[in-house]
């Protein structure tokens, strides 16, 4: 139930649903899309980035805050702890238990290895567990892998590394298959055929789903295969410094206990960062997403031991993040919601934009729609678009809500909000780190040796704007792959005396480059206690 | 100005706005949180909680990220409840009533008292999906239980000693992989790629001119 002050509005979105339901809205000019971007995407705002001036990335721009974290001291001295004697001694570390941690975990232990994870929460509390809409594979007689490779490459502005994506598409099916294997429920028809829509950007259906519990139905799975396995897992356990041997590679890290704050050394021969991504860092004071851990723990460790980020000054705004009510700001309304049908509508009842294009341009359009046009709706905690939700139920007939996305219909419900009949108020919110750690395909970062990275945690795979659906398949192409060569390079692996040197060098650069900061990192949690 | 409320933190009172969510009016409090937080968005069951309104009898549960606080609410959260969690093969698991039997024998010690349904912080059918476990009809177990976000407070309620997300973790994944129809499409795409079929497109792709991949994408046909 929305209050009186949204009547009005709310009549001339229900008047105008019939003809816009009708309506086919014209998808932009390739021009008409970098002009959008140029003057309302968040990545494009100048004065919200600033240079890095130590690392492996000196010279380029990231977003502010990020440098504050990249550029902070590390929590501990080579002297917080006996490196000589581990607590853990494992053939790979896996950092990180979410989706990709999870797969990796899984495949290093099918290959025979000693594998751990560490996890700063539970296993399972990952931006994998909250992605809904879905997973991209090209799967059907009309699709393939190359129609695939056009989308991503395209809707990432041709700057994804050919080599990853190429990866990427070409294992997906593999990748559904693999899931299907272990248990994970997709949505078929009674013959078996996977239920595919489009997502925003793609060129033909290819869309698996779980429900809109996709990313939930899939990490919970993993997390049973890998309980089901023995695989060690310890949680409530941050990495908070990387460990290199005296040949400079990937030997372990410090982790902390986040209860008792106790350091413990793992020891590995190799490691695989699978940290996630970097919401709860509220880039641009933008709402989020994404989970209480995603503070880009991951790009600090790597950068800490000279491992170089690719487009880590690309981010990823969701068009629709809920605009209200403000209990859930920020939280993610599922593109699926648009893949079956609603349209994005302004205060007039317009429908702005064709609701299918890519997220970076849809988030933009939004954006100048509550800027500068003057189109907005005011939520009383800012502005956003209408959702017209309720076309889904007129299109697909009654029903369709409560089976495709039972998900966005109980988070609205629990606020008075029916989805099937009334529309829904969206407004961007921070989902995706596009950059991250820079990678070759068989995972390892490019410049330190038995580090390696899977998941959001990534740099390079999708470009600078990625598609629905490829961060799950990413997480499970790159997770499973990093999995098997870490086994596989640990095999090969005798890990020289365990050093801490680095912390130093990297303090007295920080010293040299004149960086004068309180601030130590990875940061591990958001602080949303209220400042009195 | 804001309204306040009073809410009681594990007994302890503090006075909170009362448009907050549990979890925002203990951060509100000062808590800052480790446990009993995760996506903050109702999907992965870190947040269960327990609470009375003052004068109430009715014990209720909740996630702390999809709840309001209101006024004299006593609250509890439940950060961690011991589930039984069994472990098997899915490779060699068979898909028959007799694994619920051996792996979660205690679901037949049901007593009906539906509390786990009454507890349930998704609404869900709990005790009905028990119910199907028990018959060994893991599909309807499945698609009742497909909403299950695992954070146990079902457990927490039983008498009968029941560890209802687990039970329909196994009946799901032996739905997923053994009962529910194959996939001919999906089977047959697996091969192809690992014939080759695709290898010199995706080469070629690879290696156009960037205008001509850009002409490529700009003009593709887009599925209706």
């Amino acid at each position: 139930m929305y209050s009186e002050k949204f009547q009005k509005s709310l009549a001339a979105v229900e008047a105008a649903r019939e003809h816009n339901i009708a309506l086919e809205p014209a998808r932009m000019t390739a021009q008409q899309k970098e002009d959008l971007l140029a003057a309302y995407h968040p990545d494009y705002k100048k004065d919200e980035f600033a240079e890095l001036t130590v690392g492996p990335n000196k010279g380029e721009k990231v977003p502010t805050q990020l440098v504050e974290i990249l550029q902070a001291h590390s929590r501990i001295t080579a002297d917080s702890v006996d490196l000589t004697k581990p607590d853990y001694d494992v053939d790979v570390l896996v950092i990180g238990g979410g989706g990709a941690g999870a797969s990796a975990a899984i495949e290093a232990n099918e290959a025979g290895a000693n594998v751990m994870i560490v996890t700063k929460l539970r296993i399972g509390d990952a931006n994998t567990m909250m992605a809904e809409g879905g997973i991209q594979a090209a799967d059907k007689e009309n699709d393939s892998p190359a129609t695939h490779f056009v989308d991503a490459y395209g809707g990432g502005h041709f700057a994804a590394k050919k080599e990853l994506l190429s990866k990427l598409v070409c294992d997906a099916p593999e990748a559904i298959q693999w899931l299907s294997n272990l248990g994970v429920e997709f949505d078929k028809d009674a013959d078996g055929n996977m239920i595919t829509t489009h997502g925003g950007g793609t060129s033909r259906k290819r869309m698996h789903a779980a429900k809109d519990y996709s990313g939930a139905e899939i990490m919970r799975t993993l997390r049973d295969e890998v309980i089901n396995r023995g695989i060690p897992v310890v949680d409530f356990t941050a990495a908070i410094e990387l460990i290199l041997d005296e040949n400079g590679n990937a030997a372990g890290a410090v982790l902390m206990n986040m209860e008792t704050k106790e350091l413990l050394v793992a020891k590995a021969k190799t490691v695989i960062i699978a940290t996630g991504g970097a919401g709860r860092m509220h880039y641009q004071g933008f709402p989020t997403s994404n989970h209480y851990g995603a503070t880009a723990d991951g790009l600090v460790l790597g950068y800490r031991v000279g491992a170089k980020l690719l487009y880590a000054e690309t981010l990823q705004y969701h068009p629709t993040g809920a605009a209200y009510p403000e209990q859930i700001f920020g939280a993610l309304v599922t593109e699926k919601v648009r893949s079956l049908g609603a349209k994005l509508v302004n205060v007039n009842g317009e429908a702005f934009m064709h609701p299918l294009e890519t997220r970076d341009v849809s988030a933009a359009s939004i954006i100048r729609e509550c800027s500068d046009r003057g189109n907005g709706v005011d939520t009383g905690n800012g502005k956003g678009v209408w959702l017209d939700t309720p076309m889904i139920e007129k299109i697909g007939g009654e029903g369709t809500i409560e089976k495709r996305i039972p998900a966005m219909m109980r988070m609205f419900e629990k606020y008075g909000i029916d989805i099937r009949k009334e529309p829904i108020l969206v407004y961007p919110t921070l989902h995706y780190q596009n950059g991250g750690l820079d990678i070759t395909p068989d995972g390892m970062t490019t410049n330190v040796k038995n580090l390696f990275v899977a998941g959001e945690a990534v740099g390079g795979i999708h470009g600078k704007n990625r598609l629905m659906g490829n961060s799950l398949l990413d997480i499970i192409v790159f997770g499973r792959s990093a999995g098997q060569n870490a086994a596989k390079v640990s095999k090969e692996t005798t890990v020289g005396a365990l050093t801490l040197d680095h912390v130093a060098k990297f303090e007295k650069e920080l010293a040299d480059a004149g960086v004068e900061t309180e601030m130590v990192s990875p940061k591990l949690l958001p602080d949303y206690r209220r400042k009195k | 100005m804001e309204n306040m409320v009073n809410v009681f933190l594990f007994g302890k009172k503090y006075s909170v706005p009362d448009n907050l969510t549990i979890m925002s009016a203990m951060e509100y409090a000062g808590y800052q949180l480790v446990r009993g937080c995760g996506c903050r968005n109702g999907f992965c069951g870190a947040c269960a909680t327990i609470y009375r309104i003052k004068g109430d009898t009715e014990l209720k549960a909740c996630l702390a990220c999809q709840t309001k606080v209101e006024d004299n609410m006593y609250i509890a959260t439940l950060p961690f409840f011991p589930l039984v969690k069994q472990v098997y093969d899915m490779e060699t698991i068979k898909p028959t009533e007799a694994v619920m039997m051996q792996l979660y024998p205690e679901i037949y010690a049901c007593i009906g008292c539906n509390a786990c349904t009454k507890a349930c912080t998704q609404g869900l059918q709990v005790m009905q999906y028990i119910a199907a476990a028990q018959r060994g009809d893991f599909e309807r177990c499945a698609e009742l239980s497909f909403d299950c976000v695992m954070c146990g407070v079902c457990s927490s309620r039983c008498p009968a000693g029941i560890s209802h997300p687990q039970v329909a973790m196994l009946a799901r994944r032996i739905n997923g992989k053994y009962l529910a129809p194959g996939c001919e499409h999906l089977e047959k795409r697996v091969k192809e790629i690992k014939d080759g079929t695709f290898t010199e497109l995706i080469e070629a792709l690879m290696q156009k001119p960037l205008d001509e991949i850009k002409e490529l994408y700009n003009n593709r046909e887009i599925e209706k």
